[in-house]
């Protein structure tokens, strides 16, 4: 077990191991994406009180979802670099930075485009929902300026760590901000008791995106952690002889 | 003590002394943190008087009155408990109907909510139009709930 | 067929967040691979001077 993560934990050995995984992640994600998305607009019946515009949770659920996933990832990784100085974490720590940015971006936009027809506003200041969120895409936006704004990567990896654990505490708040204060927004649909309060033909969809979504962010994951890794090793033997004997390198 | 251990100890301890700290000042302001007020709420005279608020409820059913010829309209929310008529002009969203959750936003004049925004707020559910149709009627059961809850509303006095 | 792509009138709300997200997938693939790639030659362009000049 410590032999195993010692190893994957080496540099080298996390470059090759991501490059062969990619693949595996990246084609059956986007193939979910594809079959989900498809059933979602076209074969789940519209929904009885938002008729078509409930289609849209297709999109929203997913990236909200990955964006609390990639805080999640960003804030345990970036823990694990601070306790036992693993610079592979950190690496990874600051990939998952600009993709759950995106997708917290997509979280808010398209959650906005299907509150102008539903609720009838594009955004309400104060909503708990929408400022917990909101304040997670300056977080991330944060952790990213405070890495570029220090130029030693060490040091840079540990104030983002603790800036990433500090705004951790935002995530339960997230999911749990429909509960604990009044909200324009509706509470969980997925995990809930009792179970997802959907219909199975809606559902579905629904968890393929869901799980598609969350393959690409894995792959997407992997290939910036690759750029990272290089760019911190870039004064090693290995990647000496893997830039100078190119073939299974991009 | 190895060094290793000593910085996991500093890292649980500060995460959790974090998440204690957000607890205690979340739990303090959440009366404050409201997005809105209940129906129960208003009638019972907890509200803002100074400035304007918002309130949530369902749409009570067969309350909704238009003016011919204007966007007038005048409906009553409740909480299954109280209930607050409320009046507004302008244009209403899509989904809001008799039964529907809503949340209006203006101020108490005399014993009436005036609106100047009123949004709708959609549940948790999603099902197919068919499947909500054989299921009970969402209407009668509020109209059920309120007349057995009714006598609970406390009104300022 | 018009009737599906209208989605019973909230087309342009459902339309644009997809092609909203179709953005956002690419826009991430793109990036992801234009960094690996700024990364790789800096890399490559200081070994070759290195290589060159011993």
């Amino acid at each position: 077990m410590w032999k195993w993560f010692h190893q994957l934990a080496s540099p080298p050995h996390f470059f090759r191991l991501a490059s062969v995984l990619i693949p595996w992640l990246a084609w059956p994600g986007y193939a979910l994406i594809a079959y989900g998305t498809f059933a979602g607009l076209f074969v789940a019946p519209p929904d009885y009180q938002q008729s078509d515009a409930f289609r849209i949770i297709y999109v929203h659920v997913p990236a909200a979802y990955l964006s609390m996933m990639a805080y999640m990832i960003m804030a345990i990784a970036g823990g694990i670099g601070l306790i036992w100085r693993m610079k592979l974490a950190h690496a990874v720590a600051a990939s998952a930075a600009p993709i759950g940015a995106s997708f917290t971006f997509l979280a808010l936009a398209s959650g906005s485009v299907w509150g102008r027809p539903m609720w009838g506003t594009w955004w309400e200041w104060g909503d708990p929902r929408l400022m917990s969120e909101l304040l997670m895409l300056f977080l991330y936006i944060g952790y990213m300026a405070l890495r570029s704004a220090i130029d030693d990567t060490t040091k840079a990896d540990k104030a983002s760590a603790v800036l990433a654990l500090v705004g951790a505490v935002n995530v339960p708040v997230i999911h749990y901000s429909v509960e604990w204060w009044s909200s324009l927004h509706q509470g969980a649909t997925l995990i809930r008791e009792g179970g997802p309060a959907m219909d199975a033909a809606m559902l579905y969809p629904l968890l393929a995106n869901i799980l598609g979504f969350s393959l690409v962010f894995g792959a997407l994951l992997l290939r910036r952690v690759r750029s990272e890794v290089l760019r911190r090793e870039g004064r090693t033997r290995w990647v000496r002889e893997l830039v100078l004997a190119p073939g299974d390198s991009a | 003590m190895k060094p290793r251990q000593q910085r996991m100890l500093a890292v649980g301890l500060a995460v959790a002394g974090l998440a204690v700290a957000a607890a205690l000042t979340l739990k303090a302001f959440r009366e404050n943190m409201m997005f809105f007020v209940s129906v129960s709420d208003v009638v019972a005279g907890n509200y803002p008087s100074e400035r304007n608020f918002r309130v949530g409820g369902l749409v009570l059913d067969g309350s909704i009155e238009r003016e011919e010829g204007s966007l007038d309209v005048r409906f009553v929310v409740t909480d299954l408990r109280c209930e607050l008529p409320v009046m507004y002009t302008g244009v209403l969203p899509d989904l809001f109907r008799e039964g529907q959750g809503v949340v209006a936003h203006g101020r108490m004049r005399s014993d009436v909510f005036v609106a100047d925004e009123v949004l709708a707020k959609h549940d948790e559910n999603y099902m197919a139009p068919e499947v909500a149709e054989s299921m009970a009627s969402h209407v009668e059961e509020q109209t059920a709930t309120l007349r057995e809850n009714g006598a609970d509303c406390e009104v300022a006095g | 067929m018009t009737e599906t792509l209208g989605m019973s009138g909230y087309g342009i709300y459902v339309w644009s967040t997809f092609a909203l997200t179709a953005t956002v997938l690419v826009y991430n693939e793109w990036a992801a691979r234009r960094r690996f790639r700024s990364v790789y030659r800096d890399i490559e362009v200081r070994i070759k001077a290195l290589e060159n000049r011993s």
